[in-house]
């Protein structure tokens, strides 16, 4: 019955701009899931946050509280932070109960 | 300090008990800095287990999650129109069920319909009434940040009495919304339905634990979820977390959750901190603490007062 | 109870009984409408069908036709067969989903029983619900007789979820005509159905090993190539349309093209329609061509997508012909079919004289006294050698 194999994966071109109607997978599906972390967020920020290791109590505030998530909590519950989608929103330093996080000119 | 009282089969005590990794959804969305929202998918999805299908309405979260051709999403997710989730995720998780029954084939997913205050408490209300008026097998969670956000903050009818919006701006003559909020938790439990509750990001525990509950319970439940917005209530993105806890701590936004009918007050807020202190953080609703609005700011916080002596009436009540 | 007598394969069944009975037959797996009238016994017949164990289908009682395309839209996008049924006041209500449906590529069927569109409220025969419907995308079907209507229902299954065709098809049958009046229906067994219409094998379903992400925001940048790809996929349809009917033809002797023509090798004048007028016109036609008069009738049964290239083969040669519109499109040049057979037809060198008759609003009746009158006209028009007046609103009082 099938001699069209449905287009399963999304063309390069896609992520350029540049696909035609006939490379696409019909009906707009995106079917490369989490396709959005190609688009770095990061180039939004104006602040960026700074972590002090040694302050850190390990309390997971700005980890559970992010909202890309853009903070990666590590196997010993320190964090790091991936600077390719934190958009600045300052709220990892905000909800720091000890100040291991501050917010800096993004330069 | 948060508690989930009572809670039966609790998933989680702490936030370290959870996963580390976000297997549903992924970075790089489009949503603004600081977004309540955002927040709110995120210890969402946490909460899933096993094979899910994410539906949604129109609104903040679907449009910035979802521009083509990136997708936040890494689990199947539907979006149809702006008012019709609840009916989109009724046909889903039918289908499901009718295709393992009759072939064999499959699994039947936990179905989760995802909405806005505007596709939930507005155009999305009568989807939603049916699919619960229905029983079907999936939660209904409303991401709340009491305007139609997505187009420019209009207000809905989630938005609180006294707000500034830009369809109900703080004028000359009218000093913002008029209308009282829309008691949602309410109308979902005149539906006989097996578990409603209220949530905010600012309690990440009680929420992950209501969403886990929300999808072990046979049939529908709903969930009605707090997300303040840095643009659409104007206040400094790193405040978010702040503002939802404020919500809380003044009274504000009731945390409370009715099972079967029997409603229990999860954080019972015996001294609630003064109203102003979460209005005068937001430029959406400023305005009240100026002596002309006198009269509207204390119309809302009897419209406060009046919920929680309803909901501590409702507590008492005994119900098999 | 239902009240269908079937001895042998032969049924005495109402239009909307014998879609109910062909989408019983089909094995759908989840069926979703709401009642209006007159489809409702579309949706009661398949209830007790269910509900006496006769098929095994979720059937989702929702609270308005909106909620049922929206419901059938999920079903559908999670591999189940699903069909849905609504008229006038239905559809309208839920347009926006009809769009999004073709747009979704979801293989739902849907019969409607056209009736007018209010105000003032009507519920009787007219085509203006689905002519609103006509830019969606779906795959458009009208059946003449009650016959049509079973045959059209199991052949819209099978041409819908073909993976190169992938789009949803509209049955259409008159309301009241065809929906409530018995006909002779001559029916295929449940094994045959079984056999020309196995379980539905979607594509690109709901899959938790390739999770995708149905019905996303497309910006300026990317909106034209998808509504591009769905023009490609309805033109695309139409071998498919060919295929299932010459299918169909050789399990029982039915064939349905395109256009259905009678008499059109040597007609001076044609008349087109659509739906149950079509079948009045060729029984005047056929006792017209006995005196003599060479008239000729065009029923078309694919309207989406349109039948260009084989109206234009039909009307070569022709001096006149008259498209019979059961919908206005108020304040154009005339009503929607002639609006397609027109531009259709322009600029190909096919050129009769063309007349646009609007008639049956409401459920008017269109009597054969009416039918030979427009036979009469068209002649008339065809020796005069030019219109005079373009369109004409016939059985309208005043």
């Amino acid at each position: 019955m099938s001699e069209k194999k449905f287009k399963s994966k999304m063309p390069e071109e896609v992520y350029t701009g540049r696909a035609g109607w006939r490379d696409l997978p019909i009906a707009a599906m995106i079917v490369e899931p989490g396709s959005s972390m190609r688009y770095k967020t990061g180039a939004w920020r104006a602040l960026k946050p700074v972590y002090y290791i040694d302050k850190c109590k390990r309390c997971l505030l700005c980890w559970i509280y992010c909202p890309e998530p853009s903070i990666i909590r590590k196997e010993d519950d320190t964090i790091e932070i991936n600077y390719d989608y934190c958009k600045g929103c300052g709220i990892c330093a905000e909800v720091c109960p000890v100040g291991a996080i501050k917010m800096v000119r993004e330069v | 300090m948060d508690r989930c009282e009572g809670v039966m089969g609790v998933f989680i005590k702490t936030i370290k008990d959870l996963p580390r990794e976000d297997l549903y959804i992924a970075p790089g969305h489009r949503l603004c800095a600081g977004c309540g929202p955002a927040i709110a998918i995120k210890l969402i999805a946490k909460a899933f287990r096993g094979p899910t299908v994410v539906v949604m309405n129109t609104g903040c979260v679907e449009v910035s999650t979802t521009i083509y051709p990136y997708t936040s999403w890494k689990i199947p997710w539907v979006h149809v129109a702006f008012e019709n989730a609840a009916a989109v995720a009724s046909g889903i998780v039918e289908a499901f069920k009718t295709i393992k029954r009759k072939y064999g084939k499959g699994v039947v997913p936990d179905v989760v319909a995802l909405a806005g205050d505007g596709g939930t408490f507005d155009i999305g209300l009568q989807a939603l009434s049916g699919a619960l008026e229905r029983g079907h097998d999936f939660v209904y969670i409303c991401y709340d940040n009491e305007a139609y956000m997505n187009t420019g903050i209009q207000r809905s009818g989630a938005t609180p009495r006294g707000a500034s919006t830009t369809t109900s701006p703080a004028g000359k003559v009218i000093p913002g919304k008029l209308e009282r909020k829309k008691d949602l938790i309410g109308i979902a439990v005149a539906h006989n339905i097996p578990y409603a509750a209220t949530a905010t990001i600012s309690h990440p525990v009680d929420l992950i634990n209501k969403v886990r509950k929300a999808l072990e319970v046979e049939g529908p439940a709903v969930l009605h979820v707090l997300c303040p917005c840095p643009l659409g209530w104007r206040f400094d993105s790193s405040l978010t977390i702040k503002v939802a806890r404020l919500a809380v701590e003044t009274g504000y936004f009731p945390i409370y959750e009715v099972e079967h009918g029997r409603y229990r007050i999860n954080i019972p807020i015996v001294k609630p901190k003064p109203l102003e202190e979460f209005i005068k953080i937001q430029g959406r609703l400023a305005h009240l603490l100026r002596p002309e609005n006198r009269e509207i700011l204390e119309r809302l916080k009897r419209d406060i007062e009046e919920q929680w002596k309803t909901l501590r009436a409702l507590a008492k009540l005994e119900i098999e | 109870m239902s009240r269908i007598l079937i001895i042998e394969k032969i049924g005495s069944m109402t239009g909307d009984e014998a879609v109910a009975y062909a989408a019983k037959q089909a094995n759908v797996d989840v069926i979703c409408a709401y009642p209006i009238t007159p489809q409702t016994i579309i949706v009661e017949r398949l209830s007790e069908y269910i509900n006496n164990g006769e098929l095994d289908s979720a059937f989702i009682p929702v609270e308005s036709e909106h909620s049922a395309l929206s419901v059938s839209i999920g079903a559908s996008l999670a591999g189940a067969r699903v069909f849905t049924a609504t008229a006038s006041q239905g559809l309208a209500l839920m347009h926006e989903i009809v769009f999004i449906a073709a747009a979704l590529r979801c293989p739902i069927v849907m019969a409607i029983a056209n009736r007018a569109l209010s105000a003032p409220i009507n519920i009787h025969a007219d085509h203006s619900d689905v002519m609103c419907e006509r830019d969606s995308g779906w795959i458009i079907f009208f059946a003449e007789n009650v016959q049509e209507a079973y045959d059209l229902t199991l052949q819209a299954f099978k041409v819908g979820e073909d993976h190169n065709v992938l789009l949803p098809v509209m049955v259409n049958l008159d309301g009241f005509v065809l929906s409530h009046c018995a006909e002779r229906v001559e029916l295929l067994s449940d094994d045959e159905v079984a056999e020309f219409l196995p379980p539905r094998e979607p594509i690109y379903s709901i899959d938790f090993e390739h999770p995708i992400t149905y019905g996303p925001l497309a910006l300026q940048n990317y909106y034209f190539e998808f509504k591009r790809q769905q023009e490609d996929a309805i033109a695309n349809s139409v071998p498919k349309i060919e295929e299932v009917a010459k299918e169909y033809e050789k399990m029982t002797g039915r064939y349905y093209p395109m256009l259905k023509c009678y008499g059109v090798e040597d007609a001076r004048a044609i008349v087109i329609g659509l739906g149950s007028t079509v079948g009045t016109l060729r029984a005047i036609a056929k006792r017209l061509r006995k005196t003599g008069e060479k008239v000729g009738v065009i029923g078309i049964r694919t309207f989406r997508p349109f039948p260009s290239e084989e109206l234009i083969k039909a009307l070569e040669g022709t001096e006149v012909v008259v498209v019979m519109d059961r919908a206005a499109s108020l304040g154009s040049t005339g009503g929607p079919l002639y609006l397609d057979v027109a531009g259709a037809l322009y600029g190909t060198g096919t050129q009769p004289l063309m007349l646009n008759v609007i008639y049956g609003l409401g459920g008017r009746d269109f009597t054969p006294t009416d039918a030979e009158h427009v036979f009469r006209l068209a002649l008339k028009t065809a020796e005069k050698g030019r219109v005079e007046k373009r369109t004409l609103w016939i059985g309208v009082r005043g």
